[in-house]
């Protein structure tokens, strides 16, 4: 029985993992068959016919193409701007001394509580006087405001040794020049991770662009493919050929970035990688 | 020499806080306070309304949809938090038997879902679940007979998307406490096991105490994260049928977007705020607690 049951163990892990892989397995093999063969009973692992006819229609029949040119630019922006305005702020909460330091840190702090799906009302209502309703900055702004990556920066700048700073500062550079040549290039690695999952929260994200943009004009593909129920009907190879499409960025930037993934995962949840 | 320093640093850290700062503000503190305030008249969505107080307070005690939303929330969080944390602890556990690249792909099977936007979650279990063609229909034929539209169903509707969140978002918790088994020191368990310690007496008595920490962090996360629940009940059961699956969140969206009730959905979602704050001091408390 000792013998047997480290054995019975990974096997079942292994089980595990398998039917956890299935759904995705399963979705991606439906979009390559044909519409008939996919309400064939039975289990047909593989498509008798291999057809990329659902891609074709989805990108025929749909705006995806135009939901995916809003869902790259808005949440391109976002990511520039969530590690633009968090660096700096976590540098200047890290390196300078300045009155209301602390009462920002305190503040920063406490936003973590504030629910975002709390603000959708009061977001709506800012966006709608900025004129904003279905436009790319109204997708973009509500989303600017991520108070963990501000922390983040400043723990990482916390780290670097005064000396570097301090020849820095003798050599007669100034706080921007610091800033730029020497605290981000020794924290590549963390802005490289924070870059890759603040793009793919802001592509996932669902609710805020469901609210604000109701138009082709800015839709995102996480949304616009939910919206197509009606032309579609119930044609599963289709609907899973345009769930493929939205899905193809996140699933293969988080393929090629494993270990940046769960490293700033890790760090988001508090946890030092 | 130490005063012009000073005040440079002064007008430095203008420069490198103001865009966050200025951001903050306009789009945080004040849509905040703003929302306070509107949780006191019965403004629509956009534009003005009259002052009435309290009384939008007073008309969530008798508001039997928003207390019904209230109950369903709490009956999510309770199909969801408990056993999301604990089979992350279980998978992560089984994930570390395995060696090198099998481990790797395991954890990646156990992950993927979890970086996927609700929309492809919601399509892929639309399939899996159909109650014609999908392929879980095998198995609960099997068991109960019959095929079941689950999302249709009172009964199966909440369970079946709280099944669904789990395999969308437990890669999560797993990452966490493969982290957290990672840090036990082998010395520790080489100890246990001189000493005898083997099995389910060395879970209890070693990794159970060791790992609690993670734990006590993973299940807070996801009490926040589930007291939010809208996308996949959205998504998936409309908070039907007959009601029978609406939350909290979709409850603000009803009476501010569907209804124009802008002063009343600020009114949850000032409640929903107050319990989240609430809870996230907890959590504050949990990641601190925790041993570096």
């Amino acid at each position: 029985m000792r013998r047997i049951r480290p054995f019975l163990l990974t096997a079942l892990t292994l089980t595990a993992a398998g039917f956890w892989f299935f759904p995705l397995y399963w979705a991606v093999v439906t979009s390559l068959k044909p519409e008939d063969e996919v309400v064939q009973p039975g289990l047909a692992l593989l498509p008798h016919t291999w057809s990329l006819g659902s891609y074709a229609y989805v990108f025929r029949h749909t705006a995806i193409l135009r939901w995916y040119i809003n869902s790259t630019g808005t949440s391109a922006i976002i990511t520039l701007a969530v590690i633009g305005l968090s660096s700096c702020c976590g540098y200047a909460l890290s390196q300078l001394r300045f009155p209301g330091r602390a009462l920002l840190y305190a503040t920063i702090l406490a936003s973590f509580m504030v629910p975002i799906q709390a603000m959708i009302v009061t977001h709506f209502v800012l966006m709608s006087d900025f004129g904003l309703i279905d436009s790319w900055l109204g997708v973009i702004l509500p989303q600017l405001i991520v108070p963990v990556t501000v922390i983040i920066y400043k723990q990482f700048f916390d780290q670097i040794q005064k000396e570097f700073r301090e020849a820095a500062l003798l050599d007669g550079a100034n706080e921007i020049q610091i800033f730029a040549r020497v605290y981000m290039p020794m924290n590549w690695g963390v802005t490289t991770a924070l870059a890759i999952i603040t793009f793919i929260g802001a592509w996932n994200n669902f609710l805020w662009p469901f609210l604000v943009a109701n138009s082709n004009d800015s839709m995102t593909v996480t949304v616009g493919i939910t919206q197509v129920h009606d032309n579609f009907g119930v044609q599963y190879a289709r609907n899973l050929a345009g769930a493929v499409i939205a899905a193809l960025p996140v699933a293969v930037a988080y393929l090629l970035f494993q270990r940046r993934v769960t490293e700033a995962l890790m760090l988001s949840a508090g946890i030092k990688g | 020499m130490p005063a012009p320093r000073r005040r440079g640093q002064v007008r430095d850290a203008l420069i490198f806080t103001g865009p966050f700062v200025a951001a903050y503000l306009v789009l945080f503190v004040y849509p905040t306070a703003r929302m306070v305030l509107m949780s006191f008249t019965d403004a629509p969505l956009v534009g003005d309304g009259g002052w009435v107080g309290l009384n939008n307070y007073f008309r969530l005690g008798r508001d039997a949809l928003f207390l019904k939303s209230v109950g369903h929330t709490f009956y999510f969080v309770a199909l969801t938090v408990v056993p999301t944390t604990l089979l992350g602890l279980l998978i992560a556990m089984g994930v570390l038997r395995l060696r090198g690249a099998l481990q790797r792909i395991a954890l990646a099977a156990f992950f993927l879902p979890y970086v996927l936007p609700v929309s492809v979650v919601y399509r892929i279990w639309e399939w899996m679940l159909d109650p014609q063609f999908g392929i879980v229909q095998y198995p609960v034929r099997l068991i109960i007979g019959h095929p079941v539209a689950m999302w249709a169903d009172p009964l199966w509707a909440m369970p079946s998307v709280a099944f669904i969140t789990i395999w969308w978002t437990n890669g999560f918790n797993v990452l966490l406490f493969v982290a957290g088994l990672r840090n036990i020191s082998q010395d520790v368990l080489d100890a246990a096991a001189l000493d005898g310690a083997r099995g389910s007496a060395r879970f209890r008595h070693i990794v159970w105490p060791l790992i609690w920490p993670v734990t006590a962090l993973v299940l807070t996360i996801q009490l926040i994260l589930q007291l939010k629940i809208f996308d996949q009940i959205y998504l998936m059961t409309q908070g039907g049928p007959f009601n029978s699956t609406y939350v909290v969140v979709q409850y603000i969206y009803r009476q501010a977007f569907q209804s124009n009730h802008g002063g009343y959905g600020a009114t949850v979602a000032v409640v929903l705020f107050a319990v989240i704050a609430a809870l996230s001091t907890l959590q504050f408390q949990a990641v601190r607690a925790r041993p570096a």
